[in-house]
């Protein structure tokens, strides 16, 4: 009876187990360690099919076929930048949500730069323009409609 | 002229919004160009549907331009698709290589045999792991890989009469150029 009894909780258990690990999918992480830099990894690809997903957070099929395939090269001792540097050949920099330095994304990274001295600019041209004309910030010019 | 300033910074913020979603009716935002383009295409060995025993690889393709094309069962797209390629398939003048992505062999069986099959050939990828190498990321895409197993174009979505005609077609016409 005993044996039985024993046999029965250890199926139960097994079965609950893989019910459960059907369910959410776990990998199988050595450490804590792992894990973490697994999901900060993870965070910062994009999910090809959810763009506005990470690859952590996306349900999609691909996504996950993508987690396990980083989680492999994980295992064979892959650092993070050899792991993005093959998802990058792959998919482009499409995959990376921080886009790299590189003349193709220079306008990304300083056009808003470009934009702000562009304003500089303007309001320095109007300064300049007011102070010439002899006209305070106080007293506006009187309209004559002239410009129209 | 100071007082038009603000109409004329108001007319040129709707000329940008205009132009933004004229940009988006001609590009899908989704499309992401492959890398991959001028770049040998990934060694890759797979099961025939037809003769799982059977496999085909890149290297038993060279010699011969072929047209890639990945499919599935499960892909509304792809029975989009195909009444195009069911009807100008075999008028390309390469191979059409059917590439059954992430599919339950059975499923495109039933599928081929129900909707007609275009292709010369057809490969199964269940794991999905080879497509991955391909950068496929949502069926149909279409790769066109040349004699020395160089991918010289890809279409991601349906192919259409349309794209046919006015990329597919000028790219084969291209490669038939090189390779007499």
């Amino acid at each position: 009876m005993r044996p039985l009894l024993q046999w029965l909780l250890v199926a139960g258990l097994t079965f609950a187990g893989i019910a459960h690990s059907q369910a959410i999918e776990p990998l199988p992480f050595k450490n804590h360690a792992e894990e973490v830099r697994f999901q900060h990894l993870t965070g910062q690809l994009r999910c090809l099919v959810c763009q506005n997903e990470s690859l952590a957070d996306s349900n999609a099929e691909l996504a996950r076929d993508l987690r396990l395939d980083v989680f492999q090269q994980m295992q064979h001792g892959k650092s993070d930048a050899q792991i993005k540097q093959y998802l990058v050949a792959r998919y482009s920099d499409f995959v990376l949500y921080d886009p790299p330095l590189k003349p193709d994304t220079w306008l990304l990274w300083f056009g808003p730069l470009l934009i702000l001295f562009g304003g500089a600019v303007v309001v320095a041209v109007a300064i300049r323009k007011r102070n010439r004309d002899g006209v305070s910030v106080e007293a506006p010019p009187i309209d004559n409609g002239d410009d129209w | 002229m100071s007082r038009l300033l603000p109409f004329l910074g108001f007319m040129l913020l709707a000329g940008l919004f205009g132009f933004g979603i004229w940009w988006n009716t001609q590009h899908d935002p989704r499309e992401v160009p492959s890398p991959l383009i001028n770049k040998p295409a990934p060694a890759f060995n797979l099961p025939r549907l037809d003769d799982p025993t059977q496999t085909v690889s890149k290297a038993s393709l060279l010699g011969k331009p072929y047209l890639l094309n990945v499919f599935a069962s499960w892909c509304v797209a792809c029975a989009e698709e195909h009444p195009t390629l069911m009807a100008e398939g075999s008028q390309l003048g390469i191979l059409l290589l059917g590439y059954d992505y992430k599919d339950d062999p059975g499923d495109a069986k039933n599928w081929l045999r129900e909707h007609g099959n275009p292709y010369g050939e057809v490969i199964t990828d269940r794991s999905g792991r080879t497509a991955i190498d391909f950068g496929v990321y949502g069926a149909p895409e279409s790769f066109l890989i040349d004699a020395k197993g160089v991918i010289r174009y890809k279409h991601i979505g349906p192919l259409t009469p349309e794209v046919i005609a006015k990329k597919l077609q000028p790219a084969i016409a291209a490669l038939k150029k090189e390779t007499p």
